[in-house]
């Protein structure tokens, strides 16, 4: 067997088009690292909004602003990617959907789910 | 406990964590979407309530443990430096016990002010 760095390594991830189960799959993961790193700021927020009146009141304005509210959207479309291909990743693992062309189908699905809900997202927003 | 238990404990743990995630996620959508909170008195009654409290714990937990798996897998896969890889699983192992920590005390804090 060949050692470790002699194994030949020819994978451009990005010259490879990606099937969209797999596109699927790689977005629901970028979606989660998002999210995690958003955490600490939610915990924040929902600490001050209980705190004072006041506090309250700031956190409201804060995301009013123009650029928390692009910051939510995109923390936003975060969570319905992560909600709807996670959903799709339970019942893949409850073994429904498996054959390719219905998992294709869900996998498409699960981008016209979540462009629909983040249009009705950023109507809200706007 | 063999070595392919330990895997399997934390494949269950995403995925029962997820469901509950998915349920809580849910339940403040429609919330939100039917009027949801207007001042801070409403919001601070509405974490009062004990039943709110718990449902509340219960995200954090999960999301708490969901996060911590679904990250070390992510680091598993693209830190194959082990030395590197321990130091980051250690941070964020800190950085999630640290929120839980912050968490339980502001959903205590509604109560005791």
């Amino acid at each position: 067997m060949p050692s470790r760095s002699a194994r030949p390594r020819f994978l451009n991830l990005f010259q490879i088009r990606q099937p969209i189960t797999a596109l699927v799959s790689i977005i629901h993961r970028i979606s989660g690292v998002l999210l995690f790193l958003s955490l600490p700021f939610a915990v924040g927020l929902l600490h001050l909004s209980l705190r004072s009146a006041g506090d309250y009141q700031r956190v409201l304005h804060w995301l009013a602003l123009p650029g928390m509210k692009l910051l939510g959207l995109l923390l936003g479309w975060a969570i319905l990617h992560h909600f709807f291909a996670g959903l799709r990743f339970l019942l893949l693992d409850l073994d429904l959907g498996l054959r390719l062309q219905t998992a294709r189908a869900t996998a498409w699905s699960v981008f016209a789910i979540v462009a629909v809900f983040f249009l009705l997202l950023a109507w809200r927003l706007a | 406990m063999t070595f392919r238990a330990q895997g399997m404990r934390a494949w269950l743990l995403q995925r029962f964590s997820a469901a509950y995630l998915a349920l809580f996620v849910l339940a403040a959508v429609l919330w939100l979407a039917t009027g949801g909170s207007a001042d801070y008195s409403g919001w601070r009654a509405l974490l009062g309530r004990p039943v709110v409290s718990v449902a509340f714990a219960l995200f954090f937990l999960s999301l708490f443990f969901h996060a911590w798996v679904g990250i070390r897998d992510v680091l598993m896969d693209y830190v194959p430096n082990l030395k590197l890889r321990l130091l980051l699983l250690v941070a964020v192992a800190l950085l999630l016990m640290g929120l839980a920590v912050w968490s339980a005390l502001i959903l205590i804090s509604v109560y005791l002010s």
